[in-house]
């Protein structure tokens, strides 16, 4: 093939010895050859308006189609208006691995973490948290190494607000009854085991300190009912730490539930899938397989035991304290009473009418009282609906939190998944024009854009089920637990009821002691809705 | 450049027409859809350039940068292509910038992918024959006849 590039190009201007009316053709021809590309650009041009208009009428149809063409989400308030009212001085009692996030919720980092922040580049997003016009001027803990940790933390002036923030004498108190009889103390977090949540909560209540109190609320019935009461009797605010309904999508969700866009929803399946030594609550050993540190001469442990049975001390059980239960109830404790916060603030079903719980301890035989495999069954009759909750510590594979309703179903994680069910009667129509596909998710949210997409092509689908996207409110990723902590001090300040409020964390209580009784007992246990009682 | 014979001169303008459209369209389309960003793509990202995918993803401003030089790196190459302006440094800074995203995600034996793949490959596959696609083109360019490299050319004589 003789093919070779000629680089020195021939044009017109060559083709002097040309007859002028033939030398003009040419010219206009070569021009004309020259533009070529033009046609083939305006036609791509041509073809991409179309497909716009294409995609904009497929995405307007199908949320016509759902009645959500017309949706509006309020528009958040995030980092608008600067705090006002008085400074909120907030205690600590238990400065452990959560009080250290709850910490940099409201604002405060330990510089560890900040020095570590600032090498993998993630300080500066943190220093644009809104401000929240707030002082840690108390610490408790009755281990002196998290006590000192606090404190730090507490001090360290680098954070949002800068230098302008208040900067406050801070405090270690040795005992809980201490910092609640102490004035300067406005509200209080509580970040403990979960054995000391109720009666700390309730006292703090009496002494007028407002709460926010880690989950569970609470292990027994009768503490959990004083709780109740005295909150209710009382002017604190009371909020339960369940961050993860503060995301966009949850507003989003229940947005669709509000709609009916599932249809009647009877079934609910929530899971915990876990598979490492750390999510099955072994956590006493350092990264090199030694005891971490802590001894009964840094460890006032006869305060860390408090109301529970007497046990010698040991660092496996000040670490490691979910495995038993006179602290905690294991996985019903530490993970469903997520997920029960999460159906109960979309569908406000409440105390169910019985529970069942089965499982056991089949891989993680250690020393430890906790099943790693357990599954509850909640039944609400006066709903028509099953919550169902299996949890497994043995296995990873994600199993999602689905609400299945007759219409459609929805996968409800970092971003709300729509699915139209093949047998649905509303989308009957619908499904049959092929204007749904059942095989495929119907609707997905984009918390990054805060809109609905009606999802469209393969690789977004992918994104879409994954949920790589993260909760963002104008265009910037912010923590869900700080949104938490921020409604908590709003309703301080301006009145009004947090969204995990005493309502919600009696009847996650109620729910979660049933759970763990119906295991321990093994029988069905129900709520007598007279009595208010469990039998 | 006058040696092609009429079919080869074709041939050549229709394969700057089709790489230069995809090129352009898969510019333009990231560029209408704000939520774009090519985290996705190397997240996945396993072989010698997975070190670099990681720093790139790792740090939200370098991030930014590169979804910015791609979009707009994609909408220059292509539009270079389709009408033929500076149509060789087009194609030799195309040629580059899709070996590179070859390299990122090679279908090599042992290399698993989550993200959704295109037709069955084994080493070779549509992106690593675009690339070579774009070497020819720069190689045997069209552009000082079809395309508007012949203003260029005729203002330097």
């Amino acid at each position: 093939m003789n093919a070779k590039v000629d680089r020195k190009d021939e044009n017109s201007s060559s083709n002097k010895n040309m007859e002028k009316e033939q030398g003009n053709g040419m010219q206009r021809r070569t021009v004309l050859k020259a533009l070529a590309g033009l046609p083939v650009a305006g036609f791509l041009g041509f073809e991409i308006l179309k497909k716009k208009n294409y995609d904009g009428y497929k995405r307007e149809a199908v949320l016509k189609e759902l009645g959500l063409d017309s949706i509006e989400f309020p528009q958040a308030d995030y980092g608008k208006k600067s705090s006002s009212g008085d400074l909120i001085k907030v205690g600590f009692i238990g400065f452990g691995t959560r009080a250290r996030q709850l910490s940099q919720a409201l604002g405060f980092m330990h510089p560890d973490d900040v020095k570590s922040r600032q090498q993998n580049n993630t300080l500066a997003g943190w220093l644009q948290q809104e401000y929240l016009n707030v002082a840690i001027t108390g610490i408790c803990d009755v281990f002196d190494l998290h006590a000192e940790k606090g404190l730090a933390t507490a001090k360290n002036e680098i954070r949002p607000g800068g230098p302008d923030a208040p900067k406050l004498p801070v405090k270690r108190y040795h005992s809980y009854q201490e910092m609640l009889a102490d004035k300067d103390i406005d509200a209080v977090i509580i970040a403990t085991p979960d054995h000391h949540h109720a009666h700390i909560a309730t006292e703090a209540a009496r002494a007028g300190k407002h709460v926010y109190c880690e989950k569970s609320p609470s292990l027994h019935e009768d503490e959990l009912n004083e709780l109740y009461t005295t909150v209710k009797n009382s002017n604190v605010v009371y909020q339960l730490g369940h961050q993860i309904t503060q995301s966009v999508v949850f507003q989003q969700a229940k947005e669709i539930i509000k709609r009916n866009i599932l249809g009647k929803i009877t079934l609910i399946e929530t899971t915990s899938n876990r598979n490492s030594a750390n999510g099955a609550w072994i956590r006493h050993l350092d990264a090199h397989g030694n005891p971490k540190p802590g001894d009964e001469k840094s460890i006032d442990w006869k305060q860390w035991l408090g109301n529970a049975p007497y046990a010698p001390f040991s660092v496996d059980r000040f670490y490691s304290w979910t495995k038993w239960f006179d602290y905690d109830h294991g996985m019903i404790g530490q993970l469903f009473t997520h997920e029960f916060d999460a159906v109960n603030q979309l569908l406000h079903i409440g105390i169910p009418k019985s529970v069942s719980s089965s499982g056991g301890i089949y891989y993680w035989k250690d020393n430890r009282e906790m099943p790693d495999s357990l599954h509850c069954v909640f039944e609400y009759p006066n709903h028509d609906l099953t919550l169902l909750y299996s949890g497994n510590l043995a296995s990873s594979r994600s199993r999602g939190r689905v609400f299945m309703g007759h219409d459609a179903s929805m996968e409800l994680g970092s971003n709300a998944v729509i699915t139209a069910d093949r047998g649905s009667t509303r989308y009957a129509r619908g499904i049959q024009s092929g204007a749904i596909d059942p095989s495929s998710p119907m609707i997905s949210f984009n918390p990054g854009a805060g809109q609905i997409d009606a999802v469209s092509s393969a690789s977004e689908k992918y994104y879409a089920s994954r949920g790589l996207t993260t909760t963002t409110i104008n265009g910037r990723a912010v923590d869900v637990t700080h949104l938490h902590v921020r409604e908590w001090l709003n309703c301080i300040r301006n009145g009004g009821t947090p969204s995990a409020n005493i309502e919600m964390a009696f009847q996650e209580g109620i729910a979660c002691i049933m759970a763990h009784k119906s295991y321990v007992e093994k029988r069905a246990v129900e709520w007598d809705d007279k009595l208010k009682k469990i039998v | 450049m006058k040696n092609y014979s009429k079919l080869q001169l074709t041939a050549l303008v229709v394969l700057r027409f089709l790489v230069g459209w995809h090129i352009l369209y898969e510019g333009i389309a990231k560029l209408l859809n704000p939520q774009w960003t090519s985290a996705g793509f190397l997240d996945q990202s396993q072989w010698i350039l997975s070190g670099f995918a990681d720093w790139v993803t790792s740090n939200a401003g370098i991030l930014a940068a590169v979804d910015f030089l791609n979009t707009w790196g994609l909408i220059a190459i292509g539009l270079g292509l389709v009408l033929g302006l500076l149509s060789r440094p087009a194609a030799i800074a195309g040629a580059a910038l899709v070996f590179v995203y070859y390299l990122n995600t090679p279908p090599l034996i042992g290399l698993e992918y989550a993200l959704p793949v295109d037709g069955n490959n084994l080493v070779v596959n549509k992106t690593l024959i675009e690339a070579a696609a774009l070497c020819v083109l720069a190689l045997f360019p069209t552009s000082k006849i079809f395309g508007l490299d012949y203003f260029l050319a005729k203002r330097n004589n």
